[in-house]
């Protein structure tokens, strides 16, 4: 029973190594998705609340498609599909050789765009709750629209946007999972080649679980330490956070 | 020419119309698994809600444990988990006569399915239940109702108005997570498309696949908001 364990292990035969890395590739997709999933989200959430009916209609397209449709079929297409666009380019171009798209940087493309998609609701719900006067003040202060959105609303907004926000994260971190199947080395990759070569699947996917168990719980501790830092000094009125 | 070659034909494909009979069967295992697995893990849900709030203490540790774990890891790693990891103990289910239900991928996408989204149904309504003011349960205790019918009539209807939407969300996700199944070798929608790309190397069909998805999706979520709609007619908040 034991020696199973060594599987798991660091020294020889082991998948400890492995593991790690494919553990590292996991976070590393998942920061690099968030930045820009986030600001896209944002980008849509201001088109969502726009003056202009072209810019709306285009949010709405754009957050229905992307929340529609299942994360796996969005990483094929993109996968797949930016490739040959991009194959197609390449040889237009002329350029010698050919092209094709690392799959760390599909998986990022393919969960960025979902990311932003459910994001965006987020971002709308929040920008809903900051009052109109806090902008009609800014700009009575002299402050320009940009200004008045980066050093008034934003501040703000970061506040009311945080808890759907790191459920969003949450969500990422598990949706990582998927970019195994365009050959990326996360942690799924790593334990479904573990379990081709040792034939020990239920003690493999078994340790991927518990990694990203633990990611899921540090992240749940940090998400709940950003929000009372986010809090502080509004808890002070009677209990208005929860 | 059968009903399901004609999309493809109507719009001029032809790997739509080749492949329209397999996404057609596809789209009915699609349905098939999301249908089953959260009517199944619904009823587990009102179950592992109720005794998360009002259970024994001991019940109530577990059950948060559960849906931690099932809530904390992704789907992928579960199916692969069920389908691939318990598969592993074949011996064991033969004597237990339980082996036809782990050789099936069927039965382990389904199994995984239903035990996922009963963590998070739970969670669901263990919060509806929980944002019934308490004055609602010693009302209904006070009117002399007994603790098991106090529930189920008063609270749980109020909780279930509360719940709608976040089930609704539920369902959607669950549409879109069942794609997952095509990767332990199953041909639901996303399985027969992926055949269908396999075979023609014509990405448009993951394109039409995608419409298919969002068609689901959009018919649930018009269905969802009639639902509502009706629901809360007494509530006047519209």
């Amino acid at each position: 029973m034991f020696d199973k364990f060594a599987l798991l292990g660091f020294g020889d035969g082991g998948w400890g190594l492995a593991l790690l890395q494919g553990a590292g590739i996991t976070i590393s997709i998942a920061l690099a998705t968030l930045p820009f999933g986030l600001a896209l989200g944002l980008v849509v959430a201001l088109g969502a609340r726009s003056q202009r009916s072209v810019l709306r209609l285009l949010a709405t397209a754009y957050t229905t498609v992307f929340r529609g449709v299942p994360e796996l079929l969005t990483l094929y297409i993109i996968y797949f599909g930016v490739q040959v666009l991009l194959q197609e380019a390449w040889r237009w171009l002329g350029l010698p050789g050919s092209f094709s798209m690392p799959p760390f940087v599909a998986g990022m493309v393919a969960l960025g765009v979902v990311l932003s998609a459910f994001s965006s609701e987020v971002w709308v719900g929040a920008l809903n709750s900051i009052p109109k006067g806090q902008r009609e003040a800014a700009a009575a202060l002299g402050l320009s629209k940009g200004q008045a959105f980066r050093l008034v609303v934003f501040p703000q907004l970061i506040r009311v946007a945080l808890p759907g926000l790191g459920n969003n994260w949450m969500v990422l971190l598990k949706e990582t999972s998927l970019v195994s199947v365009i050959t990326l080395p996360d942690i799924m990759f790593i334990t479904t080649r573990a379990n081709v070569a040792t034939k020990e699947p239920f003690l493999f996917f078994g340790a991927a679980m518990a990694i990203y168990l633990v990611f899921s719980m540090i992240s749940a501790w940090g998400i709940g330490r950003m929000e009372a830092r986010a809090n502080r000094g509004i808890a002070a009125f009677g209990g208005a956070t929860r | 020419m059968t009903w399901c070659e004609y999309p493809g034909w109507a719009v001029g494909s032809e790997v739509l119309q080749n492949y329209g009979c397999r996404m057609a069967t596809g789209v009915g295992l699609t349905l098939q698994l999301v249908a089953i697995s959260v009517s199944l893990g619904f009823l587990l849900a009102i179950g592992l809600a109720v005794a998360r709030l009002y259970g024994p203490r001991w019940a109530q540790v577990l059950i948060n444990g559960y849906t931690t774990f099932f809530r904390g890891t992704p789907l992928l790693c579960q199916l692969f988990l069920v389908y691939y990891g318990l598969g592993q103990f074949r011996l064991f289910w033969t004597d237990l006569g339980l082996w036809w239900f782990f050789r099936e991928p069927f039965y382990c996408a389904l199994l995984t399915f239903v035990i996922n989204t009963a963590a998070y149904q739970a969670e669901i309504l263990r919060g509806a239940i929980q944002s019934i003011p308490r004055g609602q349960f010693e009302g209904a205790l006070a009117l002399g109702l007994h603790r098991w019918s106090s529930l189920r009539h008063v609270i749980l209807p109020q909780a279930m108005i509360l719940a709608l939407r976040p089930l609704g969300n539920e369902l959607i996700v669950m549409i879109k997570s069942s794609a997952l199944a095509s990767l332990v070798t199953l041909y639901d929608l996303m399985g027969a498309t992926r055949l269908a790309f396999s075979r023609s190397f014509d990405l448009s069909i993951y394109l039409y696949a995608a419409l298919i998805y969002l068609l689901l999706v959009e018919i649930v979520r018009r269905v969802w908001d009639r639902l509502e709609l009706r629901l809360t007619r007494h509530m006047a908040l519209r």
